[in-house]
């Protein structure tokens, strides 16, 4: 199996531009008898987008998962700028910069838009309030949620102070891509965040990950929708069957010939 | 939801608005409960006060309005712990075993080894804590289901007692004045309240301003919202989870300390079945079994229901096992209500 890298060369550690912001080098996860990850490489440059495709069960989740802290590597190792880390919990994840929007929207329904923008990173008011009696700035988060919705131009929440479970399934969608826009200052990872969105927000959170990418904070992507894939990314990682089987550009390759290496139709 | 400050969501928004609009007066009402969940335990309330007010003139008199609030001050302090674990999609049923346990531990200390009360007091919470503890432990270490793990905690804290008291009462004038406290009353508008429901609305005040202002009540509704959404989100899932068993088992040290000077005296016999009297009253409360959902103002309006319908009952001439009837009604009513009002959630 080949390896195609049409944009950028391999970077290698020491090098400060060409040293990968985060970087995967055979990762294998296995659940049981399940190989979810057969030695996975993935090399994610700075101010890019690199979308993940490949078929149901090819391990895409499985990879940013294990890249995120969700899961942990059975083997293989993971650089942040050339350094290794081990996530044990996403938290870690999330220290290190790197905000993940999960498949599985990780939203608390009962809670309302704000206090999910803010999930476990809660803003404690200013003085003894907040420093001794621990009273979190309730006001303050739902006037910043505002303001990070407005700036990342969402515009389908009006209302912060409503609970998740109350809104569709794209407007959760919307919360959960708000959050890890917002905080992430590394990395930002989206699997399927358009899966249930309509064209205008779909649009949207394209536009959205754009943006990130211009702010300077690379972003990957899966998706199954070839047109999104093609239309912003700048590297395509194509998954299959655990493996990495190619990695290629959207000028590089057509949307038939990236499908038929998905499916393994054709060799990279 | 206004729509007017954004033209280009407006026509997304107006069938969205109209379709809001077609819900039938059901659906709304649902969705006012949903929001509200202590809203429907309130009317009950309302309802069943005024109701038994009627039936017995004696109902609205000082002393029997003080005696209500006397009975539900126990069981409405261990509701208050309940709460908090069954937020978590907990529960424990091992909160009347804890209390017992620790009510006997601080009422021998001061006769057999004539600790002062703040000592008894303390080896009181040390005791709430330690069974807190270890039910948070088995819990999170063990990954018990919370009905199983507490299930053999309080087989297990009621075999300590026993073994600890040899079964013997203390009786509460054996013991130093300041154990017997919280049974003490005071006068308020013509009525005599105990120091124990001071204490108890105290707890309710503390648990609820905790839950609804700082980040660790937000946590531990997210935890019984969705555990793995938690975990996801970063939150340490065991620790919160291993936090809530801690504070539930420090204030069943307290309901331990209500309940001997409601009694005026430590039984080991006494109380040990009020865990499902603390369920009863949380449910009714309107919070709901599968967690996430839930105010302890809820479960407080749920214990006055409950000594509500025992006192109102009572003196409405009826056997007691009507009064067991009507509770057990009530608590199939409440969850049915919770399960309806939960289908708001697609
Ligand atoms: N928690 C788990 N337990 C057992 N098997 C799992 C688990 N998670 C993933 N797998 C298996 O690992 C493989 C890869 O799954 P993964 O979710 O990563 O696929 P995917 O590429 O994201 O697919 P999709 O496009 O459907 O989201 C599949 O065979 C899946 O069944
Ligand atoms: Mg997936």
């Amino acid at each position: 199996m080949t390896t195609i890298d049409a944009t950028t060369a391999p970077g290698r550690p020491g090098g400060t531009d060409t040293t990968p912001v985060l970087q995967a080098r055979g990762l294998v996860k296995t659940y049981g008898r399940v190989v979810g990850l057969d030695g996975v490489d993935l090399e994610l440059h700075r101010g890019e987008v690199l979308a993940i495709i490949g078929d149901n069960g090819a391990g895409k989740s499985t990879l940013i998962k294990c890249l995120t802290g969700a899961e942990i590597p059975d083997q293989g190792e993971i650089l942040l700028d050339g350094k290794p880390v081990h996530f044990k919990r996403p938290q870690d994840a999330r220290t290190a910069g790197i905000e993940t929007v999960y498949q599985t929207l990780a939203v608390a329904p009962s809670l309302d838009v704000a206090a999910n923008l803010f999930l476990g990173r809660e803003v404690r008011r200013k003085g003894p309030l907040g420093s001794v009696l621990r009273i979190t700035d309730r006001a303050g988060m739902r006037e910043r949620a505002r303001q990070e919705l407005r700036e990342l131009g969402i515009s389908t929440l009006q209302d912060v102070t409503v609970p998740v479970e109350n809104l569709s399934g794209g407007q959760r969608q919307a919360v959960a891509v708000a959050r890890a826009a917002a905080f992430g200052s590394k990395v930002v990872v989206l699997d399927e965040p358009t899966a249930a969105l309509g064209v205008r927000e779909s649009g949207q959170v394209l536009e959205l990950v754009r943006t990130l990418r211009d702010r300077g904070v690379p972003v990957i992507i899966i998706s199954h929708n070839m047109p999104h894939v093609f239309d912003i990314a700048d590297r395509i990682h194509v998954q299959r069957l655990g493996r990495r089987a190619a990695t290629i550009t959207p000028k590089s390759h057509t949307m038939t010939e990236a499908v038929a290496i998905m499916t393994g139709a054709a060799e990279a | 939801m206004s729509t007017s400050t954004l033209p280009a969501s407006a026509s997304a928004h107006d069938p969205a608005a109209e379709f809001l609009d077609r819900r039938t007066p059901l659906e709304r009402a649902r969705g006012v409960l949903h929001r509200y969940p202590a809203l429907s335990p309130a009317i009950v309330l309302v309802i069943s006060v005024v109701v038994f007010g009627f039936l017995n003139d004696r109902f609205w008199a000082p002393g029997n309005l003080s005696l209500i609030t006397q009975q539900v001050a126990v069981v409405g302090t261990l509701a208050v712990a309940q709460t908090l674990v069954i937020l978590t999609a907990g529960i424990d049923l091992s909160v009347g075993a804890t209390m017992v346990l620790a009510s006997m531990v601080m009422a021998q200390v001061t006769t057999t080894a004539g600790a002062s009360p703040v000592v008894a007091l303390l080896l009181g919470l040390v005791v709430g804590l330690a069974a807190g503890g270890l039910n948070g432990l088995l819990v999170t270490r063990l990954k018990l289901p919370p009905f199983i793990a507490t299930l053999g905690t309080l087989n297990v804290y009621l075999a300590i007692t026993l073994l600890y008291s040899h079964g013997a009462t203390v009786r509460g004038g054996d013991m130093p004045a300041a154990m017997t406290w919280t049974g003490t009353t005071f006068p308020v508008l013509g009525v005599r309240v105990s120091t124990g429901v001071v204490l108890m609305l105290a707890a309710y005040v503390l648990v609820a301003f905790v839950l609804s202002r700082t980040a660790w009540g937000t946590h531990v509704y997210a935890v019984g919202d969705d555990r793995d959404a938690a975990r996801l989100s970063g939150i340490s899932v065991n620790r919160v989870l291993l936090s809530v068993y801690l504070a539930a088992g420090a204030i069943l040290a307290l309901a331990a300390w209500l309940q001997i000077g409601r009694a005026n005296a430590a039984s080991p016999n006494v109380g040990v079945d009020m865990n499902l009297d603390s369920i009863t009253a949380v449910v009714i409360g309107g919070t709901s079994l599968f967690g996430g959902r839930g105010t302890v103002w809820g479960t407080l309006l749920g214990a006055l229901i409950v000594g509500v319908f025992r006192n109102g009952l009572s003196l409405a001439g009826l056997d007691v096992l009507y009064q067991t009837l009507a509770v057990g009604v009530l608590v199939i009513v409440a969850v049915s209500l919770d399960q309806w009002i939960r289908k708001v959630r697609k």
